[in-house]
């Protein structure tokens, strides 16, 4: 197991395009329109004046308050966790895609070949694979949405101080570190709720002698639908604990990060910002991740999961052609 | 006995077809073997039998190993090069460098970048930047680099044009193989490698019909080249194979003392392009 990082960094040579260069023009988008939104400003002001609530930008610059400041602080904050969150819905296709062809394309261009003349181990090999979806991909998005916010907030400090605006208190009434620190804390819940996806993609990737996407969809959906239509036949189906849709959805859609939010029992209404509730601990506060973290749910699904990572490991044993 | 593969009645089925028939052998150490036939006749079959990379019915061990069940440790010892062009393309030369000294204990970074050093090839290169040849020079490099006990090559030539056909041999020969050595290759171009092989093995609808050593094959099989008056002669020893060249017949014979041979005419020594030919006679109909 000490190839271990080897075989990490061999995914990452593999798919730097993934995962650095997908969250990198992610956030270099939303820093490019943000700077967009900035020059519009600017000239929007220079033609007409801004005028904010009948105040002039000097007025409001007088009568900023201590509660003001929170709430720019807290404004900061949202963003920090914005520039994170965003890059999450390509994260969602890259890691999809990834672990759909990560058994499969290397069988298909038979390089599979070239990896199983060498001493590495199939059980390595899938490991391998589940460790650079559930940690690696993560961890470079959100050093890159980071270092975005970085960006940002340089940004946004200099077009402020160009009007005479002191940024410096909203920075300190913001708590980067803890948001930062919040957000690492995602990173292994995000794993963990994310395995019973992570088994069920790579057990087609390995098993699958062609198209595996269609597999991999069309098993859950099938299922679903004849469930649902032995139901409208009044016919004995499942239901209730055992809604398969919910089973589908956990073996496909799993890899968002934080599709662990809905299933809170608050709902995701209690993990939206709300400038209202600034005293109780702010965004994704940390109990209430360990509430998820200690759910029956996310640990029936890492059963499952680790079954299926097993199922993929027996299938990259035996399977090395395509038909394709 | 110092076999490095022992082959006890293997089989293996694809349906209805025997890729393997209860096919037994043996594979000395420091030999360089040959294992040829047809197109389906169960080559690849046996190769990924020995590699660890097809299941199967029978005993086989390589290397003291079931590579069944101990795929990674045989791959220690053992390399293969299947067919040309299976690096991966996205992969540098550098990073394939980088890859192979991390897993395999006994790479030698060295070696391989002295063996590239002769190549135009260059770390920042990616695969599939590179010509056909210059892809077999990248794998070459990796496997002569370790340090093996088997190496297994699948038409390892396929493809590519007489100067690295050439290359490769000479580099194989000259640069790797020694007593502690073993090489099994399977080609369909048998006439560049017979002259390198120490060990000849014929395959045909998933059975060895022929398991010899270069000498044997050279004491055993004789053609000779018969004027046709005499050809109803030579035929009545039961030659494996006639042919005409101009207007005389050359027969090939399997074990037939030369004494008697020579009275019939000129005597020669087959090539194993022609002993194979012979053998496989009647394989496609």
């Amino acid at each position: 197991m000490n190839n271990l990082s080897i075989l990490v960094k061999r995914e990452y040579w593999e798919h730097r395009g993934g995962f650095l260069w997908t969250p990198v023009w992610v956030c270099g988008v939303i820093l490019g329109l943000s700077l967009l939104g900035m020059i519009s400003a600017e000239v929007f002001r220079a033609r007409v004046g801004v005028q904010l609530g009948g105040m002039s930008l000097g007025a409001v610059r007088a009568a900023i308050s201590a509660q003001d400041y929170a709430h720019a602080g807290y404004a900061f904050d949202v963003t920090q966790v914005m520039f994170a969150a965003i890059p999450c819905i390509a994260l969602f296709f890259v890691l999809f895609f990834y672990l759909l062809g990560a058994l499969y394309d290397d069988r298909r261009d038979r390089s599979v070949l070239f990896w199983k003349s060498l001493p590495v181990s199939d059980a390595a090999t899938v490991v391998s694979k589940v460790l650079s979806a559930m940690l690696l991909a993560p961890l470079v998005a959100l050093v890159v949405s980071t270092l975005a916010y970085l960006v940002f907030v340089v940004l946004v400090s200099a077009w402020l101080a160009l009007h005479g605006l002191n940024v410096l208190p909203a920075l300190a009434a913001s708590h980067p570190l803890r948001t930062l620190w919040r957000l690492l804390l995602t990173v292994p819940l995000d794993a963990l709720w994310a395995l019973p996806t992570i088994g069920w993609l790579l057990f087609w990737s390995a098993w699958s002698r062609s198209k595996p996407f269609l597999w991999a969809v069309m098993v859950p959906l099938l299922a679903v639908f004849a469930n649902w239509w032995l139901g409208v036949l009044g016919a004995p189906h499942f239901g209730g604990l055992l809604d398969l849709a919910h089973m589908a959805g956990r073996l496909l859609l799993s890899v968002m990060p934080g599709s662990w939010l809905s299933a809170d029992a608050g709902g995701l209404r209690q993990w939206l910002p709300n400038p209202q509730a600034l005293d109780d601990g702010g965004l994704l506060h940390p109990a209430r991740m360990l509430d998820t973290a200690t759910s029956p749910g996310l640990w029936l699904g890492v059963v499952v999961g680790v079954a299926l990572i097993g199922a993929a490991i027996w299938a990259r044993r035996r399977r090395i052609e395509t038909s394709v | 006995m110092n076999a490095i593969v022992q082959a006890r009645h293997l089989s293996k089925s694809y349906g209805n077809t025997k890729a393997l028939d209860d096919v037994s052998f043996d594979i000395e150490a420091g030999r360089i073997v040959g294992l040829v036939g047809p197109n389906g006749a169960g080559k690849t079959t046996a190769l990924k039998a020995i590699l660890g990379l097809a299941d199967f019915d029978g005993e086989l061990t390589v290397n003291g190993v079931d590579p069944r069940r101990e795929r990674t440790r045989l791959m220690q010892d053992v390399c293969f090069i299947a067919d040309v062009a299976v690096l991966p393309r996205w992969l540098r030369v550098g990073e394939a460098i980088d890859f192979v000294a991390a897993v395999h204990p006994r790479f030698s970074r060295d070696k391989c970048n002295g063996f590239l050093a002769h190549t135009k090839l260059a770390p920042r290169m990616r695969v599939r930047e590179l010509s056909k040849g210059m892809i077999v020079q990248l794998h070459l490099a990796l496997v002569m680099a370790i340090d093996a006990r088997l190496l297994v090559l699948d038409e390892p030539t396929l493809g590519l044009d007489i100067l690295y056909r050439k290359a490769f041999y000479e580099s194989l020969l000259g640069d790797y193989f020694d007593a502690d050595k073993t090489i099994l290759v399977t080609t369909h171009q048998i006439e560049e490698v017979e002259h390198i092989l120490t060990d000849l093995m014929f395959i045909r609808s998933g059975r060895i019909v022929l398991a010899a050593t270069m000498e044997q094959v050279a004491e055993r099989y004789v053609e000779v080249m018969v004027n046709p008056d005499r050809a109803d002669a030579a035929r009545a020893l039961a030659p494996l194979n006639e042919r005409q060249v101009f207007g005389k017949s050359i027969f090939l014979f399997d074990g037939v003392d030369r004494t008697r041979l020579a009275e019939l005419g000129e005597l020669h020594k087959p090539s194993v392009a022609d002993l194979f030919v012979a053998t496989m006679k009647g394989t496609y109909a």
